[in-house]
């Protein structure tokens, strides 16, 4: 019997059972996806917003400034990448910037710090590639880009280093009482549990209501992006947003925290919870409304696109707490914009509320540190050779557009819930996340991993499941 | 670490050919990198035949054709290193590489050759709408993992684009036992050699539908249907032409780009072009005492011609370490117009050029029953009739110092195709 | 008598000329469509005795590498390239080859020999 069990290992679902295990608490997350961070997770703006979007004393206005705050020090703690990069609203010309001014007071509201309104020159001297057109914007400093994937997967392997187990490639079916505690039927064990955290993302609604009578409805709302070569990394400075309009809600232009440039997203409302597939419409909408702010966006400098689907509740807040009919089954529900930003906050708050009702003690053991995949890049040529000299993969370069060594990629491996497929390795390495697309090192990889893990070249995956590389051998198949 | 006076960074056929040039030129210090574990670059992987014809006037297959240039290297003693990283060049030239046994090194050089070869252009760069599930390969990536790893990737298979690689994975995938149901081409003729459309796809029924393009990838998992449509004049896809294949593997072969991230580290200018360096007569950079050759400088159609470029620029190399820099007495710009793409090199130095110095390029569209023109100044010089220009084919025209040397007021050449 | 026409597709230059071959009880009797000589040639054997050199690769036991790339040494029946594929199918080389190496002699009867066609060195 556990506990705690939670279900959903993406950046709520793992920050939850990190914050949780700060007490004394025997817990599990259960996870469908052969890895951790592999739904709305991994594709999605990777920003924390400053605060000023939700509206004042929402949960969203809440999680999200209180979010941003611990931020900074976690990313210290855990470490991964993170940068205060500050963050844009532009209007133009003939839009009504007033609205600036109204967001700006919403922010203050809301707790955000050090807002403020910029005019056009101030504005442009900050970054010159913003459009025409643009005249004034808001300027939030505390506006921050993140690494999603290192984000979650340094919650979750915290959490499994403070004994949380975590059951991978394994899909709840069935959540009902049991007179004093919860009995989860998955694709494969039956699990029991004190309490349940849902943290099903798009398919919270689901796992709600087959305990609660107060229904939920969540849709996925689909939002592609294009993901520019590192060389349009710095076309823009800060995360440029665009004020809504009669156009739409509009898409912002970014660096991401590796150094490439993000156009996105669009917002579609769609019904199928697995639809992360791009559009030609959608990739082609997002040429058109960069331009809005940004001018000359190098397009032709595009890597990929993807899309990942945001859990839109109806009621339009995040739902965080225990249901009212369902005594220990906790919500986090219609976590979409601003969840990434909100994860640490929401993982704070619900572990706080988990640990009251079930009378948890403080885990004297918990060590809250976490070091990341070693990036020898950051390295001087000195500490490099020591150790190149230790450990010899570390000489190896595997990625080559992204100069990601066989020694990395041995520690994702090897580490606290490491990395079984080919996107494993990726979002916890970026080997294959350059401009290559992993067209020269993914065979290197499976290798890798065909010797590492150990398993069977023909069980090595993109990302788990049936998503095989190879089938066969040559004149075999 | 040994000193070298040149150090080439790359080990395919341009590196190869431009280190025993160089050799035979009198540079004794030559180090080849290599960053894969054997030398010969890309042809250890395309074990099909057809290389070699101008070169050794018969027909080789890739590893062989690597072979007979890594036997020079072999013989005349020439240093290298394999699964070695470049991973800076400075414009002072020293190069800063790694790899398991040095670690990490820097080897300061009176010269360095590039000879990274290319990349293939990957999906993202296509916006293909769709899914991103397993079993979307670009040709190369497929190339190297049935021909050295002996897997297969799928059994049934859409390729989009006709280059050459797509072509020749469309028969190899199908002599391995796979069924490859069509090959899509966006473009209205393809960029592929004929003897391998009639060779790769005819000969085993495979059709190649020109103008058209993949609209659509099925599948969360693995893939499992792509849909194809015949596309406009401005390549937007038409609707109501689609066509959807049940299949496992989508193969891209979409176009190679030159692999210049270390060259521009090093502030080698780039041509926006053919996106390899812009060079001189002499293939060498903007930054003095760097060269290029090979499809690192721009895309080359036939090996022979990599292997002729790379001779080229190892024997420049060897002259400019011998006797450092010639100063330009003046410059002759090469202006490509009216069909020709872009031209390698982009100027020339009449008074230092060698007696002949060979221009390539590529055509931007098909030309039949047409010619390039070679304009000095409004004076056309020279005019070569062909029944047919090509994008697919490397172009080139000969220029001779001679020719340059009496016109002592030529500012610019200019290169067009023209009607016969 | 049978008079058959053929067509094909020139691979000699970028053209590609459309040749029509006619045959009279398998003779040539004319080629059209073709712009050049070398098209005339080319489309003459190509309906009377199509051939290609097939290159392949055979698994290497012990070596540095698991395959080892292969050709038939000189041209065989267009017909018999299936077939040659089948042949080889099975077939596992010791480490090392050397190029040249024989790998199957006179492949589906056919006189020519499978040879290897890189040099692979033992582990």
């Amino acid at each position: 019997m556990y506990d705690v069990a939670i279900i959903g290992a993406g950046v709520t679902g793992s920050a939850i059972a990190r914050y949780l295990s700060r007490y004394q608490v025997k817990a599990c997350v259960i996870e469908r996806e052969e890895d951790v961070c592999d739904g709305t997770s991994k594709a999605n703006s990777a920003i924390v917003h400053a605060g000023f979007d939700a509206h004042p004393g929402s949960l969203k206005a809440k999680m999200n400034v209180r979010g941003s705050e611990m931020m900074e020090d976690l990313s210290k703690e855990l470490d991964f990448p993170y940068d205060r990069n500050g963050s844009l609203v532009v209007a133009t010309k003939d839009q009504d910037a007033s609205l600036l001014d109204k967001l700006a007071e919403q922010g203050r509201e809301n707790g955000v710090k050090d807002i403020r309104i910029l005019d056009e020159k101030e504005l442009k001297e900050m970054e010159p590639n913003l459009a025409d057109d643009v005249v004034k914007a808001l300027y939030a400093p505390t506006g921050a880009i993140v690494c999603p994937f290192n984000l979650t997967i340094a919650l979750a392997e915290n959490a499994a280093d403070n004994g949380v187990e975590f059951f991978l490639n394994t899909t709840v079916e069935k959540v009902e009482r049991d007179g004093d505690h919860y009995r989860i039927e998955t694709d494969g064990k039956v699990i029991e549990a004190k309490a349940v955290v849902n943290a099903a993302g798009v398919y919270a609604d689901a796992i709600n209501n087959m305990v609660s009578t107060h229904k939920y409805h969540i849709i996925p709302r689909r939002g592609q992006y294009k993901l520019l070569d590192k060389t349009a990394g710095k076309h823009v400075r800060r995360t440029i947003f665009q004020l809504p309009s009669k156009m739409g809600k509009g898409v912002l232009v970014s660096p991401t925290v590796h150094g490439n440039l993000i156009v996105g997203p669009t917002a579609e409302d769609i019904d199928d919870k697995e639809g992360i597939n791009t559009t030609s419409e959608g990739l082609d909408s997002l040429s058109r409304t960069a331009a809005l702010s940004v001018k000359n966006v190098p397009l032709y400098e595009v890597i990929t696109s993807f899309a990942g689907l945001r859990a839109h509740e109806e009621g339009g807040d995040f739902v965080l707490g225990e249901a009212e009919d369902a005594p220990n089954f906790f919500n986090a529900l219609g976590i979409e914009s601003p969840g990434l930003s909100s994860a640490p906050a929401i993982g704070e708050y619900l572990s706080d509320l988990v640990a009251e009702k079930l009378g948890l003690e403080k885990n004297p053991n918990f060590n809250g540190k976490r070091k990341g995949i070693l990036d020898p890049s950051k390295l001087s040529m000195e500490e490099r050779n020591e150790l190149i000299k230790k450990n010899p993969a570390y000489g190896q370069i595997i990625c080559r557009c992204e100069m990601i060594t066989e020694g990395q990629i041995l520690d994702a491996i090897h580490r606290t819930l490491g990395a079984r497929s080919l996107d494993g390795v990726k979002r916890r390495t970026r080997a294959g996340m350059g401009r290559c697309q992993a067209g020269f090192c993914s065979p290197r990889t499976m290798e890798i991993l065909e010797r590492e893990v150990p398993m069977s070249a023909f069980d090595v995956t993109k990302t788990g499941g049936k998503s095989k590389l190879v089938i066969g051998y040559n004149k075999r198949v | 670490m040994k000193n070298y006076d040149l150090v080439i960074v790359g080990g395919g056929p341009a590196g190869l050919a431009a280190a025993i040039s160089a050799r035979d030129n009198g540079i004794q210090d030559i180090l080849i990198i290599e960053r894969d574990d054997r030398l010969g670059g890309i042809l250890n992987q395309c074990i099909h035949n057809g290389f070699g014809l101008h070169t050794f006037k018969e027909e080789l297959t890739g590893p062989e054709y690597a072979q007979r240039y890594i036997d020079q290297v072999l013989e005349r003693g020439i240093d290298y290193k394999l699964n070695t990283m470049v991973m800076d060049i400075s414009p002072d030239k020293k190069v800063t590489a790694m790899n398991r046994e040095d670690g990490m090194f820097v080897i300061p050089a009176k010269a360095v050759i590039l000879a990274m070869g290319c990349r293939e252009r990957p999906r993202g760069a296509l916006n293909i709408p769709g899914y991103r599930p397993a079993g979307i390969y670009s040709a190369g990536t497929a190339q190297r993992l049935v021909n050295i790893e002996g897997y297969m990737p799928g059994k049934k298979v859409v390729i989009l684009g006709s280059g050459d690689i797509g072509l020749i994975m469309a028969r190899r995938m199908t002599l391995e036992g796979a069924e490859v149901k069509v090959v899509a081409e966006i473009m209205p003729y393809s960029g592929g050699l004929k003897r391998n459309i009639v060779q790769c796809l005819d000969d085993f029924g495979i059709p190649l539908k020109l103008s058209h393009t993949v609209v659509d990838i099925e599948g969360k998992e693995r893939v499992e249907a792509v849909t194809i449509a015949e596309v406009d004049d401005h390549m937007k896809p038409i609707p109501g032409t689609e066509e959807r294949y049940e299949c496992d593997t989508l193969l891209l072969s979409v176009g190679l780009l030159p692999e210049n991230e270390l060259s521009r580290q090093s502030g080698v200018e780039l041509s926006r072009v053919h996106k390899g360096p812009v060079v001189n007569d002499a293939l060498e950079t903007n930054v003095e005492g760097i060269f290029a050759c090979g499809n690192v400088l721009h895309v080359h159609d036939l090996v022979d011609f990599v292997s002729q470029e790379a001779t080229q620029a190892g024997k420049n190399a060897a002259a400019y370490i011998s006797h450092g820099e010639k100063k330009a007495k003046r410059v002759v710009k090469l202006n490509p117009v009216d069909g020709v793409r872009y031209t390698v090199p982009e100027f020339v130095r009449p008074e230092e050029m060698d007696d002949t110095v060979t221009v390539r390029f590529r055509v931007g569209a098909v030309y039949k029953n047409a010619a390039v023109c070679t304009y000095f100044g409004d004076k056309c010089v020279a005019r070569r009739k062909k029944q047919i220009f090509a994008p697919g084919e490397m172009e080139q025209v000969v220029l001779k110092k001679a020719d340059l040397l009496a016109d002592p007021d030529l500012k610019e050449i200019t290169l067009k195709i023209e009607e016969a | 008598m049978a008079e058959e026409k053929k067509n094909l597709t020139c691979i000699c230059c970028p053209m590609g000329c459309q040749i029509t071959v006619t045959l009279n009880d398998g003779e040539v009797t004319d080629v059209t469509g073709n712009t050049c000589k070398r098209g005339d040639i080319y489309a003459r054997k190509e309906v009377t005795n199509p051939t290609r050199v097939v290159t392949s690769s055979v698994r290497v036991t012990g070596g540095e590498i698991p395959m080892v790339s292969v050709k038939t040494k000189e041209d065989i029946p267009k017909g018999k390239i299936f077939d040659c594929c089948r042949a080889i199918e099975d077939i596992e080389v010791p480490a090392p080859v050397k190029i040249g190496d024989v790998i199957l002699k006179n492949v589906c009867g056919t006189g020519v020999d499978i040879v290897a066609t890189k040099n692979v060195a033992a582990r």
